[in-house]
């Protein structure tokens, strides 16, 4: 009887530890040693790359990074949030319907949804065209290869991310909830606020989660769409790794990464608790 | 005392599915009144069409003399218990009571009080910083029942507000319930499908079937004087017998029952050849061993076909010689302690004449 | 009734929003012009310019090849990994939840570089190896998570009536615990070849000149503007998209409806 237990539970852990723990210990490992022209890696051991990481230039991409992040995030959360409640509320029988369309662009690749960002926004693309026939504009907009671009295509890219955890949780949000705030004497801007936010809250962080972090890290999105001039953190550990040749530092900065999903997820481990029902 | 609702002339359909058939109905100021009936009878519908929570698709709606039909929730003065509780997870005890009074406003030190003043009242001041997982079902009862109230409704509407108790809690809590409506002095509108909740519970009791409401009136009313046969069925036990009025005088109707004639009083102006039920509670029938009696007129044979024991009273099955079986409640007392009945003996049964209830059929039968 | 009008516009808005830019791809896979956003009538000519380069077709069939068999290995192990959290107490229990959890939201590009840097480690060279390992692993908790939302739904005495009745742990796994997932099991593995199919960043870093694979061609390809061939490209994936979702949709839906 053991022998299948041990059997399935064996091959996962050793899979996860090979491929997943060992990479990751070798990363901390990596983070902390100096690059080498010849062997990609030397001692002595240094705290110097996570010192770097405050130096102008790469403190200037951390913050830039951040604020896209957050911005996309933003974006994704207002817009994605009034839709998801609208979807989720719904009880009409196209309900499976319209939870397929916003599925369908959840697993379509974000190459591919870039690009279409990309033919849209060029200078003779469909934007710009419109636009002029409309006679809104009278020269073509240059917004390829721009911040804003940027920020237009990681929200667009990541826009599913956002609506489906939200989707889960507004679902399971029981309306009795809102209709004892409305039995109470509550206006429906204090339902929402004190009531609704709160009981879907582990959906918003987790939706966050899942845009904040890619937003940041999603290297070809400011490749294809911000020119050279747009770089995050993504582009930084992709050229630290594949061009530079400084791994103890593209490791360093993988780590700042990683230390930030931690973080989230803790506060989404914590909204979680709090508004547990049973 | 005066009408504090009154409902006049409401229906509703939920698409096809007519809910209300044309509700009349006055509440009056500080009672306890109580919907009674079957899931689906439309009782939940009333009660979320006096919340606010539905419209009605006719009829109005007066709360203290003024029409509310199309007045919100939100700006009713009315609270409802739900079923469930609703307490909002995410908030403490003290929290959940206090979010009325923050929706209108009320100044923080005025609210301090007032809940703590509600917590005392129901017994949960010590439990103000909890969150409602936290508490036990009763508790969280209480906390629903707080957290309406102080709100100062001029009707507090419960929805089935027990139904997720287990059987002593329940008991208990109808006590606490009914004690806390006296001393608050709000009219309490209640809903349950269980019938002994009703009767014990309320000042008046309103039976509702599909949609309409079959009667009204106090426990006591529809439990002895139920107006059609389907209400005798739902209130309580009933042995019905079937039959056709075959004789009539201004003060008796005759009736043959399991082949024998009986006499007994008219009470609705029957006339000849009427199809009747003749009803009578189990603890009306009487059970007489073979050997206790000699004069058996009035009396039906029948075997004794199960003892069920419950205590307080014991519960005999009697098959009659058609086939059909009558249920009868014997109480124990202490002047007649032989209570001891065998399976298959032999019996007579019989019922006071005047105790039992005549009724009409129904339309739809 | 107001209200419900303004829910729906704002919904249809955001589906616009969703839409617009892949049906604009679609559409133009389609123009007779290679540089115009204007319509110049309908042809097949990028399609036909697709299937005759053989470059192409070798990456896609080499992509083909890593999806198969990187999906069906994440499966299996997928669906060991969902039945023991489900069915066994064991030490770590929990850990093993968690770190499936974070390597579903860790970005890709975490775990690319630390692949990058175990490969380089123990001497994998960057080519087919690297790649089929690195998208087993990443498709590993996608399949258990779906699998394990199904398995915790059924019932555990099922487990115990299987043993009463004389079945051993490899029987059970056969007649009754893969019977009963399949659907699930199924919709684990349609999920992982798209996953495999599109995943660009993870395979940017552990992928070597030998064996290319369509989605960094694709990148390649898209670096250098847009082009009515990568859109008939795109359009073909994105057709290979919908299928695969509406597969496993159906596959999940009927089994529910069951």
């Amino acid at each position: 009887m053991l022998a299948f237990k041990r059997f399935s539970i064996g091959t996962i852990w050793t899979w996860l530890c090979v491929f997943a723990l060992l990479p990751l210990i070798l990363v901390i490992l990596t983070s902390f040693l100096t690059s080498d022209i010849n062997h990609l890696v030397k001692f002595p051991a240094t705290f110097a790359n996570y010192g770097q990481l405050f130096n102008d230039a790469y403190l200037r991409i951390l913050l830039q990074s951040i604020y896209l992040a957050a911005s996309c995030t933003l974006i994704c959360l207002i817009i994605g949030y009034p839709f998801a409640f609208i979807i989720a509320r719904n009880k009409s029988r196209f309900r499976p319907l319209l939870l397929l369309l916003v599925i369908i662009p959840f697993w379509t690749s974000s190459l591919i949804r870039t690009y279409a960002i990309m033919a849209i926004l060029k200078t003779k693309g469909i934007l710009n065209s419109a636009l002029l026939a409309m006679g809104i504009i009278h020269h073509p907009l240059h917004i390829l290869y721009s911040y804003t671009a940027v920020l237009i295509g990681t929200s667009y890219d990541l826009l599913p991310f956002m609506i489906l955890p939200l989707f889960a949780n507004i679902e399971k949000l029981d309306s009795t909830y809102i209709d004892a705030a409305r039995d109470l004497g509550a206006s429906k801007i204090r339902t929402f606020i004190k009531i609704i936010i709160p009981l879907t809250l582990s959906g918003i962080i987790s939706g966050s989660i899942l845009v904040f972090l890619p937003a940041m890290t999603m290297f070809f999105i400011p490749i294809l769409l911000g020119g050279a001039k747009n770089l995050l953190l993504g582009n930084l550990i992709e050229n630290q790794f594949l061009t530079a040749n400084n791994w103890p530092m593209g490791a360093a900065i993988s780590i700042f990464v990683t230390l930030l999903m931690c973080s989230m997820i803790f506060l989404y481990w914590k909204s979680k608790n709090k508004s547990l029902t049973e | 005392m005066s009408n504090i609702i009154e409902i006049k002339g409401v229906s509703k359909h939920f698409g096809d599915d007519q809910a209300l058939h044309n509700i009349n109905l006055n509440i009056k100021n500080g009672e306890f009144l109580t919907l009674l009936g079957p899931s689906g009878c439309g009782k939940t519908t009333l009660l979320r069409i006096l919340s606010g929570f539905e419209t009605a698709n006719s009829g109005t709606i007066l709360l203290s003399g003024k029409d509310v039909t199309d007045i919100p929730p939100e700006e009713r003065h009315v609270n409802l218990v739900f079923q469930n509780y609703a307490l909002f997870p995410h908030m403490t005890v003290f929290e959940n009571v206090a979010f009325g009074l923050r929706c209108k406003h009320t100044p923080l030190i005025e609210i301090n009080e007032r809940v703590n003043n509600m917590l005392n009242m129901v017994k949960l001041n010590k439990f103000a910083i909890r969150k409602p997982h936290q508490l036990s079902g009763g508790q969280q009862q209480r906390v629903a029942i707080a957290r309406a109230v102080i709100n100062e409704p001029i009707v507090l509407l419960l929805d089935e507000p027990l139904s997720a108790l287990d059987y002593h809690l329940r008991r208990n809590m109808q006590i606490e319930l009914k004690d806390l409506q006296r001393r608050l002095g709000i009219t309490f509108v209640f809903v349950t499908h269980d019938q002994e909740e009703a009767l014990s519970m309320s000042d008046r009791v309103a039976v509702m079937h599909a949609g309409c409401i079959d009667q009204l009136g106090t426990p006591r009313d529809v439990y002895e004087e139920p107006c059609n046969v389907r209400v005798a069925k739902f209130i309580g036990q009933a042995n019905i017998f079937d039959t056709k009025i075959v004789h009539t005088t201004q003060k008796t109707i005759q009736v043959e029952i399991e082949g024998e004639i009986f006499t007994l009083k008219n009470s609705d102006e029957f006339a000849v050849d009427e199809n009747v039920h003749i009803v009578i509670r189990p603890e009306d029938i009487e059970v007489w061993g073979k050997t206790e009696i000699k004069d058996t007129t009035g009396m039906l044979p029948g075997i004794v076909e199960q003892v069920i024991y419950k205590g307080s009273t014991v519960d005999l099955i009697v098959r009659l010689h058609s086939g059909r079986s009558v249920s009868a409640t014997q109480f124990f007392n202490e002047d007649d302690e032989n209570l001891e009945y065998d399976l298959h003996e032999k019996v007579w049964v019989k019922w006071m004449p005047g105790w039992e209830v005549t009724l009409r059929h129904m339309d739809t039968e | 009734m107001k209200n419900s009008i303004i829910k729906s516009s704002y919904a249809t808005l955001v589906y616009l929003l969703l839409y617009t830019p892949i049906a604009v791809i679609i559409i133009f896979s389609f123009n007779n012009a290679t540089f115009s956003s204007l319509w110049h009538g309908f042809t097949w000519h990028w399609y036909k310019v697709l299937f005759h380069d053989h470059e192409i077709l070798t990456v896609v069939l080499h992509s083909l090849t890593i999806g198969v068999l990187a999906s069906t290995t994440a499966v299996i192990i997928g669906t060991l990994a969902a039945v023991s959290l489900f069915r066994y107490q064991f030490n770590g229990k929990q850990l093993l939840h968690g770190l499936l959890f974070i390597l579903i939201i860790s970005p890709d590009i975490i775990m690319g570089i630390s692949l990058l840097i175990l490969y380089n480690a123990i001497n994998i060279p960057l080519g087919f190896w690297s790649l089929l390992l690195a998208h087993i692993t990443f498709c590993i908790p996608f399949v258990a998570v779906t699998v394990y939302s199904r398995v915790t739904t059924l019932n555990k005495h099922i487990f115990e009536a299987a043993r009463d009745l004389g079945a051993n742990d490899f029987t059970i796994f056969g007649k009754i615990v893969i019977p009963l997932l399949l659907p699930a099991i199924i919709a684990g593995w349609l999920l992982s070849f798209t996953l495999s199919l599109d995943d660009v960043i993870i395979s940017y870093f552990v992928s070597g000149p030998g064996y290319e694979i369509l989605p960094l061609k694709i990148f390649s390809m898209v670096r250098l503007g847009v082009k009515p061939e990568v859109n008939a490209l795109c359009t073909i994936m994105l057709g290979v998209t919908l299928i695969i979702v509406l597969l496993s949709q159906s596959v999940l839906l009927n089994n529910k409806k069951r």
